[in-house]
């Protein structure tokens, strides 16, 4: 009993730091441009795409296992090409399929949203099918797949480290770049009021592309580490982890950094536990009829979760609720 | 100072009558066909992505007579001769067209229950293939094998514990005090617009019983059916033998309509607890809620036969078509899809018309007043969750019943016909072709379901006739991209789609130019741009633009 809930803790808060990475691109997007980056599931993919790329041509000779680069510097590599590929690709994304759209009704950037998704998507399945490869398993180097300790029955691998420790220095950068440096507060600005802002000198294109830039590396980043625990890849599995992760910052209330990263934990525990319910009709007898909720039931637990919450608490966990005006 | 010309009476611009070149088209493209799939000149046949084309352009002749001003008769003849005697004839030819027009017909109809909800409605909705897919699964599961089994685990059933039927009998009772309370916090606050505080939870509170109530009846209901044939078929075991290939396959005319109310029921279930959320959450929340009803559909492996899907699904028999299909010297196997082709022509019919007339009522008024501003549509006493709900069904039921179809023609239905990009697609058919127009939305599910199972299909053949091609560049496997691309583009260069209705075409861009939309009702019969308008408002636009333009 007492390991099943630290199991479902520590698994959990993993999950939930890799949805809270990913969740503060959608909700930063979201707080400049009030738009649901439909494509962001793709960005991150790409990133994951990169991780797979780099361990794969970085990997050691297999017949030298000697040979090849040490995996951490593998791993920094990897982190900063999809940074940089991520981040362009999202700035690039932004400049011909939304910016065009700025002043249209609602809907259409967020149709043309889907339609990047659904290209990207294709674009990924093409570079790699080219190749002849549909099904990516990422060879992730052994060194990050040892356990360091373990609390009860869970390990505590190497790449769980440097998941939290990658994210952690994120989201230290994030907020200093977002609320101690003049970018930070010219974003903070457009986010507020585009108009005004532009009347006191602030390009608000750009800062939109900056945003988009730093989204899309956070993406990448959270593509890699993705790679890492969930190695076995396709180009269309970015769709449900990116899916939560927008619920995650929505539970957190969209716009607010913090809010994304307590939305994602919050959401990684839930579905950790909802994965792990069946096993409670064990521990308790007379909660037999909880074995039927197999652990294919944690999605909808997320979609769950985020229903209820829109409905109850729609600015979300740490956001504020806005009034509308005519 | 320049004389302003006095703006004389608005009339649309007249077309020129085009009886003749509509006859000339039709003919042409028809004897091409003929042609191309080798009935008129034996032995002459045209390459498959040729006739494919061919076959487009073919059905481009309903497009055009419905578009150009031509003699009324003819236009008739035209839509007649193409729907009841060349595609049954092409049909008889080569199967694969008459399951391709059947599938246009059946994705048109979806097309336009997603038009009501997106293209009227303005609630973009992204889970919309899960009412497609309750209406496949209630004909799948009881017109299959598939029932024989559920009922044979079900036979030692003892149904009338209390467990069964009491508690969402006292649940369902609470639904129904859910709702007189919600009709009493309405009636002690007549007229707020907002509710506030305590009003507002209460609402919340009772809007939650409703649905448990609503959940609790059909779980009491599926109980008490359940019951009845388990006690009817324990009464007769030798009943069961005759369940094999599921029920009396005449019970798909019943199905049909339970299908509309499964459909619609489930639509209101959905739209309840989320047509108060605001455009893009709304979009996230259906998409969500397609997911779970595919999830279930993944895992319910008991009623569903989960990824496996169900086999060989009946469809009714009609003798009387059976015979005039036999007699027009179609081979047996046909018979099923000739009868499906009139029906699917019968049910498209009814949708258009209902469609139409929606669009021209009260309701229809009152979901483009709330697609283009919600507040103030509501300021106009407009109730917003009624007609929310109402656009909702009204999608979902279209959708119903040609899920059942769908499920007859396949015979064989799993969870991967119902994903997100099932949903995607069928939005890309409503965008594609114009948002809020119905002849526009059936162009679009043409032309996209004419992409997806014969173009595309051909040109993958083609290209593989190639020598030295990768087939990991198979077009068929990137159709995707090829949607994606649609999607983008048209929101990028045509938001209004190919075949707007005038509404959508003046309003997407009314920013563009002074000059009046292109069909757009005009002062002269030339078509002159209107006089040169100075207004403030759109002299001040380029510097907003500079600014990064308004929210």
């Amino acid at each position: 009993m007492e390991s099943l809930l630290t199991d479902i803790l520590i698994n959990g808060l993993l999950l939930g730091t890799l949805y809270a990475i990913i969740a503060l691109g959608y909700t930063m997007v979201y707080g400049i441009l009030q738009l649901i980056n439909f494509a962001h599931s793709e960005v991150f993919l790409t990133g994951a795409v990169v991780a797979f790329e780099t361990f794969r041509l970085l990997a050691p000779d297999p017949a030298n296992p000697g040979s090849g680069l040490n995996p951490y510097l593998v791993l920094a590599i990897a982190l900063v090409v999809a940074m940089i590929v991520c981040g362009l690709l999202n700035v690039v994304i932004e400049r011909l399929a939304y910016r065009p759209l700025r002043n249209a009704p609602k809907l259409v950037p967020l149709i043309s949203a889907i339609g990047v998704s659904l290209i990207l998507q294709d674009v990924i399945k093409l570079l790699e099918g080219f190749q002849g490869r549909f099904q990516l398993a990422v060879n992730v180097p052994e060194t990050f797949t040892q356990t360091v300790f373990s609390v009860g029955d869970t390990n505590v691998k190497v790449r769980d480290l440097a998941l939290v420790v990658v994210a952690a220095v994120m989201l230290f950068s994030l907020d200093r770049l977002v609320n101690h440096s003049k970018p930070g507060r010219a974003i903070r600005a457009v986010a507020q009021d585009r108009v005004t802002a532009g009347l006191m000198g602030i390009d608000a294109n750009r800062m939109i592309a900056l945003t988009f830039a730093i989204g899309g590396a956070l993406g990448g980043v959270g593509g890699v580490l993705f790679a890492m625990k969930f190695p076995n890849l396709d180009p269309y599995s970015g769709t449900i982890p990116g899916i939560k992760a927008f619920s995650a910052a929505v539970l957190g209330g969209i716009g607010s950094i913090p809010g994304a990263v307590l939305g994602g934990l919050v959401l990684g525990v839930v579905e950790n536990f909802l994965g792990v319910l069946s096993s409670f009709s064990f521990v308790f007898p007379k909660l037999s009829f909880l074995a039927a909720i197999g652990a294919q039931y944690k999605d909808v637990g997320a979609f769950i979760t985020l229903i209820v919450i829109l409905i109850f608490k729609p600015s979300g966990l740490l956001g504020r609720s806005t009034t509308e005006k005519v | 100072m320049t004389a302003v010309r006095k703006p004389g009476p608005l009339r649309p611009v007249r077309q020129p009558d085009r009886t003749i070149p509509l006859v000339v088209y039709t003919v042409i493209t028809g004897l091409l066909l003929f042609l191309g799939s080798g009935r008129l000149v034996p032995g002459v046949s045209f390459p498959a992505i040729a006739l494919a084309f061919v076959f487009a352009a073919f059905l481009g002749s309903l497009l055009l007579a419905y578009q150009w001003r031509a003699n009324g008769v003819v236009k008739l003849l035209v839509g007649i001769f193409v729907l009841l005697f060349v595609v049954p004839d092409i049909g008889r030819g080569n199967g694969s067209f008459f399951d391709l027009a059947i599938q246009m017909c059946i994705f048109a109809a979806l097309a336009l229950g997603l038009n009501i909800v997106v293209g009227l409605a303005g609630l973009l909705d992204l889970g919309y293939v899960a009412f497609f897919a309750v209406g496949a699964y209630i004909w799948g599961i009881f017109g299959s094998g598939q029932f024989q089994q559920i009922v044979q685990s079900d036979l030692p059933y003892t149904p009338l514990t209390t467990g069964g039927w009491l508690i969402p009998l006292l649940l369902t009772a609470l639904g129904v005090a859910g709702y007189l309370w919600m009709k009493a916090i309405d009636r002690a606050h007549p007229g707020a617009l907002k509710p506030q505080g305590g009003q507002r939870f209460g609402r919340a509170l009772a809007v939650f019983l409703i649905v448990v109530g609503v959940v609790s009846a059909l779980i009491l209901v599926a109980t008490l059916i359940r019951a009845g044939i388990t006690w009817y078929y324990t009464g007769h075991p030798a009943g069961l033998t005759g369940l094999t290939g599921g029920l009396n396959p005449n019970f798909f005319w019943l199905f049909i309509i339970l299908a509309v109310a499964a459909a619609a029921i489930v639509g209101v279930l959905i739209g309840l607890p989320v047509l108060k959320l605001k455009g893009d959450y709304l979009a996230i929340v259906t998409l969500g809620l397609g997911e779970v009803i595919r999830v279930f559909a993944n895992n319910l492996t008991k009623y569903t036969n989960g990824p496996q899907g169900i086999t060989s699904i009946t469809a009714a028999p009609v003798p009387l078509l059976d015979r005039l299909a036999g007699s027009l010297g179609f081979p047996p196997e046909q018979f099923k899809l000739f009868f499906l082709y009139f029906l699917v022509l019968i049910v498209i019919g009814v949708v258009i018309t209902v469609n139409v007339r929606l669009s021209r009522s009260n309701i229809g008024r009152a979901w483009v007043a709330i697609r283009e501003d919600e507040i103030a549509a509501q300021a106009m006493g407009v109730p917003l969750v009624r007609t929310k709900i109402l656009a909702f069904a009204t999608g979902a039921s279209f959708a119903g019943i040609m899920g059942v179809i769908f499920a007859a023609k396949q015979q064989f239905i799993s969870p991967e016909s119902f994903t997100f990009f099932q949903s995607i697609s069928v939005l890309t058919m409503v965008i594609l072709g114009g948002m809020g127009n119905i002849a526009g939305v059936i162009l679009g599910a043409a032309v996209v379901t004419l992409l997806n199972l014969s173009i595309l299909t051909a040109l993958s053949e083609s290209l593989q006739a190639l020598p030295n091609f990768n087939s990991n560049l198979d077009p068929a496997k990137y159709n995707r991209l090829i949607f994606g691309a649609i999607l983008v583009l048209m929101m990028l260069f045509r938001p209004e789609g190919l075949l707007p209705s005038q509404r959508q075409q003046v309003m997407m861009h009314e920013h563009d130019d002074d000059s009046p939309a292109q069909g757009a009702l005009t002062t002269a019969a030339d078509g002159d741009p209107l006089p040169e308008v100075h207004s403030p408002g759109l002299a001040t636009r380029a510097e907003d633009d500079r600014a990064g333009g308004d929210r």
